[in-house]
């Protein structure tokens, strides 16, 4: 018998909402035909077919989609033909190698711009959300950015990494963090040596990838951990282990003694509870509520899950099966309960409403004036989250976003632009609503926008005035009012949360 | 894992203060509703400025992004290795210019070092004492990366981690006073200086941009808008949960954004050059003017990478910069406001000594700041870095950045430097006691 607080929503209440609730949170949302499917399907079902996404085709990405050698070393040949153009002052030379470094590093801008549209179209598109979504999640939680690292395809290496362990393991995924380029990069362990160590990578282990801040582990555990870490580093792709650069005395951490290696050292931080009740209060702000303190029931969940999480080795699939099957994700009280991160703002308003993409590369960079930029969290800290998505200029730019997806209208556009707006077909999300005589009762229209918008019963106020609105414009439901109305529920501030 | 909390004491105050403010709970924007609250707070329990320093004080600061050529811009025509080393891009010393290339402008009480020609707007406020130079401006270990020095110089921490400088000291002073518009940047993205942990700052690129623009589409459809987001929190929301705190800020946007369209719809009073920084400190003079309650704005201006073919296209970024340097002086001192306003103008890194073969120049590391406001230790600041003890090919910095932010911290912003830096530094001596 699993934990009271664990156990399973009665399947018979697995109704459409429900199924609506789980889309929006294990994915970016979905129309309402494929809710609908989700519904039918019953909850087992419907939580099976989204974390066993394996079986979905789904292109899978071709290793040489990117090239891979824009950054890639120079050769010993190169190198000393360089030191040979310094010794000699040939400076036409050195030039030439200048121009050709900075022409690479240009290039590489150019190849991030495509892996960011990339990715953007993938989390649109993908018929395996929950993949998107948990890359999505360890982009946050092993965050690192392009700007410490200024290398496109180790940056999609590391996404890719996360996609391989999406509902994987996560011990498994962090012994491949501590091996991958782009965190080595990132947190400078390849500056990490006996001689001179560098704490960084040894210290966001502990802090922020595994334990969390100040628990558990001291600073004396981080300098020694440190010393476990030298001689992890990287040669151009791949990982590489120097001897001659790691310490391979005795070590302590966290009371273990041993002549322990990076790989140690991962091992012994998963002996600690600490690891699994982090990494579950982090998945439940993400997935179940973001409140900067979780009640008290979803501390008892945290708790309880992360005591499954050790009894599975770490394993994400049963637990994230739990949490998707359990009633307290389904309380009233989690439901609209998290707002919307800027990537799920964008991709869950094309996927729910079938909205044109517009331009993908437009889209990315409205994450990033939302405060949202793919592939360049603000810190090793990745995204706050919760709050810290909104202040008053991010909300306008969240507003003039849906009003560019309803319509066409560019957030830059001169005024004369709204003559030619480019709206879409939405009258297919109210079609179902027809009555036998193919009418439209404006108010069953209202009450399922919002409903379907914002995921709960709407507010008397919300209700009176789309009807105001409406009847200002003629009491008739065609295209044009229809953007409009959506227009105005996606500015509401319910329509920010999820 | 800490996540902010917005407004750390409004409930519990709330609750102390009865039934005064009882109607304003859910309709009010925030900002009212904690400017209310501050009228009745002890004083000094809800700020952690010192006493003693004005509350209205203001700090702007102009980033130049891709790296300023210092050594072209504060020009140390006595040195011979200037010459040597830029034979091609050196300006000439005062009375060796030429019709093309004019020569740098003298300043007094320097024998070797001289202004860029085109600096001479800003040089004029040099010499009315509102303006200053701090030379040799660096940090420990300088990092050639653009992206990596910025992000050094926006955290205050060499290894380019954590939040904003600026940002930091908005989580200390502006989490829980009465103001949605602390900090503004405007530009396209947000500094990661002004990021705290829980302040980001407004930002806009240009203020008719800061609105709903569906109100575009239909003349009919404002209306019902503004009923949503001025709403307030509706019954029955509670005012803790994220729908309040959505509820709160969306009216707090429509207050903001009245404000500021309205600020800066007015004409200056005085005419501004054209140009991007020129541009964007015209917006920040008139929401000065109009006597915004923000402690802090931010602009940036880009095109400093000046790796080829440098001359001219510099000398013209130099007129820009101190073309509207000196107008946003003008238009401050029109104002009356010249004694609240610090202005910081800083860039990433400065340039190699030596050109490079394409007559431009490469990443380098120390050069100079510039500051503009009657409260400045005016002219020329600290010592011109040496030119002939180079770190291989670079000049090496004689002032920490950070002690430069701790100055402006605690002498300006009135309040600890310490704790928002990470640990104590000298305050470099750039402001009138």
């Amino acid at each position: 018998m699993p934990p009271y607080i664990l156990k399973p929503l009665n399947p018979k209440k697995f109704d459409f909402w429900k199924a609506w609730h789980l889309l929006g949170r294990a994915g970016f949302g979905g129309s309402r035909e494929q809710i609908e499917t989700l519904q039918n399907m019953g909850l087992r079902d419907t939580v099976d077919h989204i974390l066993n996404f394996e079986s979905h085709p789904y292109e899978s990405t071709a290793w040489n989609r990117f090239d891979h050698d824009i950054m890639s070393p120079r050769t010993p040949e190169q190198q000393r033909s360089i030191q040979k153009a310094r010794s000699s002052g040939d400076e036409a030379a050195i030039e030439a190698f200048r121009m050709e470094r900075q022409k690479r590093q240009r290039a590489d801008r150019e190849q991030m711009i495509e892996l960011r549209n990339w990715w953007m179209q993938r989390m649109i598109e993908s018929p395996r959300p929950l993949e998107e979504k948990m890359t999505l999640f360890f982009h946050g939680h092993f965050a690192a950015s392009y700007r410490g690292i200024e290398d496109s395809y180790h940056m999609f290496m590391q996404n890719e990494l996360f996609r391989e362990f999406a509902t994987g393991n996560f011990k498994k995924l962090t012994h491949r963090i501590i091996r991958d380029p782009a965190m080595i990069k990132y947190l400078n362990n390849n500056q990490n040596r006996k001689q001179a160590p560098n704490e960084n990578l040894a210290r966001e282990l502990m802090e922020l990838f595994t334990l969390g801040e100040g628990n558990d582990y001291t600073e004396a555990d981080i300098k020694e951990g440190a010393r476990a870490l030298t001689g992890f580093t990287y040669d151009d792709d791949t990982f590489a282990y120097r001897r001659g650069m790691h310490d391979p005395g005795s070590k302590t951490i966290l009371a273990q003694t041993g002549k322990w290696t990076g790989d140690d050292f991962v091992n012994i931080i998963f002996s600690r509870k600490s690891a699994s009740e982090f990494l579950c209060f982090k998945l439940y702000r993400f997935f179940v509520n973001d409140a900067a303190e979780p009640s008290r029931a979803g501390k008892t969940f945290i708790v309880e899950l992360a005591k499954q999480f050790r009894e599975a080795d770490y394993e994400l699939r049963p637990i994230l099966r739990t949490l998707f099957s359990s009633a307290h994700f389904y309380d009233e009280k989690n439901v609209s309960a998290i707002i919307k991160s800027p990537i799920q703002l964008i991709v869950q308003a094309i996927r729910s409403l079938n909205t044109p993409v517009r331009d993908v590369r437009d889209l990315v960079v409205a994450g990033a004036l939302m405060g949202q930029s793919i592939f360049q969290p603000p810190s090793v800290k990745g995204w706050n989250g919760g709050r810290a998505w909104i202040n008053t200029s991010s909300l306008f730019i969240r507003q003039n976003l849906m009003i560019y997806l309803l319509t066409g209208l560019r957030p830059d556009a001169y005024p004369w632009q709204t003559d030619h707006l480019e709206t879409f077909d939405a009258m297919p999300l109210v079609e179902h609503l027809r009555d036998e005589q193919g009418r439209l009762d404006s108010l069953s229209v209202f009450d399922w926008l919002l409903r379907f918008n914002l995921g709960g019963t709407p507010h008397p106020n919300r209700l009176s005035v789309l009807d105001d609105y409406l009847r200002s414009r003629g009491d008739r439901i065609d295209n044009t009012r229809l953007i409009g109305l959506l227009s105005l529920i996606t500015s509401m501030p319910e329509y920010q949360l999820c | 894992m800490a996540e902010h909390n917005d407004f750390p004491y409004s409930r519990r105050l709330f609750m102390q203060q009865g039934l005064v403010l009882a109607s304003m709970a859910s309709t009010a924007p925030v900002f009212l509703q904690r400017s209310a609250m501050g009228m009745m707070a002890p004083e000094g329990s809800m700020l952690s400025s010192r006493p003693g320093v004005p509350e209205d004080r203001v700090l702007v600061v102009v980033q130049l992004g891709g790296g300023n050529d210092g050594l072209n811009t504060v020009v140390p025509f006595g040195h011979d290795a200037y010459y040597r080393l830029r034979p091609n891009l050196a300006v000439a010393a005062p009375g060796k210019g030429t019709n093309d290339r004019p020569a740098a402008l003298a300043i007094d009480g320097s024998h070797d070092v001289g202004l860029h020609p085109n600096f001479a707007p800003f040089k004029a406020l040099m010499d009315d004492g509102v303006a200053s130079i701090v030379q040799g401006v660096g940090y420990p270990n300088p990092n050639r990366s653009h992206f990596t020095s910025m992000d050094i110089w926006h955290t205050a921490d060499t290894a380019a981690q954590g939040t904003g400088w600026i940002g930091r000291y908005l989580d200390n002073t502006c989490a829980g006073r009465p103001n949605p518009e602390c900090a503004i940047s405007i530009g396209r993205e947000s500094p990661l200086a002004m990021h705290g942990d829980t302040q980001r700052p407004v930002n806009f690129d240009s203020a008719d941009l800061f609105r709903w623009l569906g109100e575009d589409l239909h003349k009919t459809i404002r209306d019902p808008y503004e009923k949503i987001n001025r709403s307030g929190v509706l019954g029955d929301v509670d005012d803790d949960s994220q729908l309040g705190f959505l509820m709160r800020t969306a009216l707090d946007a429509q207050v903001s954004s009245q404000r500021i369209r309205a600020a800066v719809a007015k004409p200056p009073l005085v005419s501004y050059p054209g140009g991007e920084l020129a541009r964007q400190l015209r917006i920040i003079g008139s929401m000065i003017r109009a006597e915004m309650n923000t402690r802090v704005y931010y602009v940036s201006m880009g095109g400093f990478d000046t790796h080829a073919n440098q001359y001219f296209q510099h000398a013209n970024l130099l007129r820009q910069v101190s073309s509207a340097l000196n107008a946003f002086y003008q238009d401050l001192k029109a104002q009356d406001n010249t004694g609240r306003v610090l202005t910081m103008v800083f860039s990433e890194f400065g340039r190699r000594v030596a050109q490079n073969a394409s007559g431009g120049t490469d990443h380098g590391t120390a050069a100079p700041m510039y500051l503009l406001g009657d409260m400045v230790q005016p002219g020329l600041r600290g010592k011109h870095p040496s030119l002939s003890d180079l770190d291989s090919g670079d000049l090496k910095f004689n002032v920490d950045f950070r002690s430069v932010y701790a100055a402006i911290l605690e002498d300006w912003m009135g309040t600890k430097a310490a704790p928002i830096l990470g640990r104590s530094f000298k305050k470099a001596a750039i402001l009138r006691a």
